[in-house]
């Protein structure tokens, strides 16, 4: 599961599960933390390459490390994502937020 | 046609994929889209999860119950806890309310829920546990009132 997070420059890239729910999600929040303390970076990149299935816990995990990284100017990403996953984050008004790229 | 189904489970979190998987796979017989079944899935999961971490507050010994009808169709779906309960509903199914910022939780679940299924109605008082009662017609249109 460490291999789901690396760091590339500044950036922490994270591989996104199969499915997103609340049981997977603190596992992934924490790591994501871990990372983004231990290797200083100021971006985070969410990648759904592999996800078919998510709910509001996924809209909470990257809510919860844009409020961590915005205030130092950081930015998140999500790519990758089916319109399925990009319709939660427009309802959730997340692509406000977060820049949706292919 | 005519089906139910009815189960209860542990307020455990691992528990959250086995409800929608089983929803699921019970809707499965009136033929719905992927769409569908992706809309059900995330409705009953984020239902569930509040069953879960809301509800019992993460003590896995409550139970969970899921009761699931087939009515022509519609497929009506109930989740139950008999935990703490909602004292405020319409403040709870506001966007991005939670009352549980440090868990990561969005404010999204009831929204989602209102955004994926037909309709949605939320039973619950402080100490009197809650119950989600959500419905969705499978087919194109969306589905409109009694006698529809």
């Amino acid at each position: 599961m460490e291999e789901d997070f690396k760091v590339i420059d500044n950036y922490l890239m994270v591989k996104m599960p199969e499915e997103i729910d609340h049981h997977k999600s603190s596992y992934i929040s924490e790591n994501a933390d871990r990372f983004i303390l231990r290797e200083n970076v100021s971006n985070v990149v969410f990648d759904f390459e592999d996800t078919r299935f998510m709910d509001s816990s996924g809209i909470g995990i990257l809510m919860g490390r844009y409020k961590k990284i915005s205030c130092f100017g950081g930015k998140v990403f999500a790519i990758n994502a089916d319109h399925r996953i990009r319709r939660l984050l427009m309802l959730s008004g997340l692509h406000k937020i977060v820049e949706i790229m292919e | 046609m005519n089906n139910e189904m009815k189960m209860e489970f542990d307020a455990r979190s691992e528990n959250e994929s086995f409800a929608r998987v089983a929803v699921a796979a019970f809707v499965s017989e009136l033929d719905p889209t992927l769409e569908e079944i992706s809309d059900i899935k995330t409705a009953v999961s984020e239902a569930v999860t509040n069953a879960i971490i809301h509800g019992y507050d993460g003590i896995t010994d409550g139970k969970v119950t899921l009761y699931c009808r087939l009515e022509k169709d519609v497929i009506h779906i109930e989740v139950e806890d008999t935990g703490r309960g909602i004292p405020d509903v319409e403040q709870a199914m506001e966007p991005l309310f939670t009352t549980k910022p440090e868990l990561n939780r969005s404010g999204m679940g009831f929204p989602f829920m209102e955004a994926f299924m037909d309709d949605l109605e939320v039973i619950s008082g402080p100490g009197e546990g809650t119950r989600v009662l959500m419905k969705k017609k499978i087919g194109c249109t969306p589905w409109i009132g009694d006698g529809e």
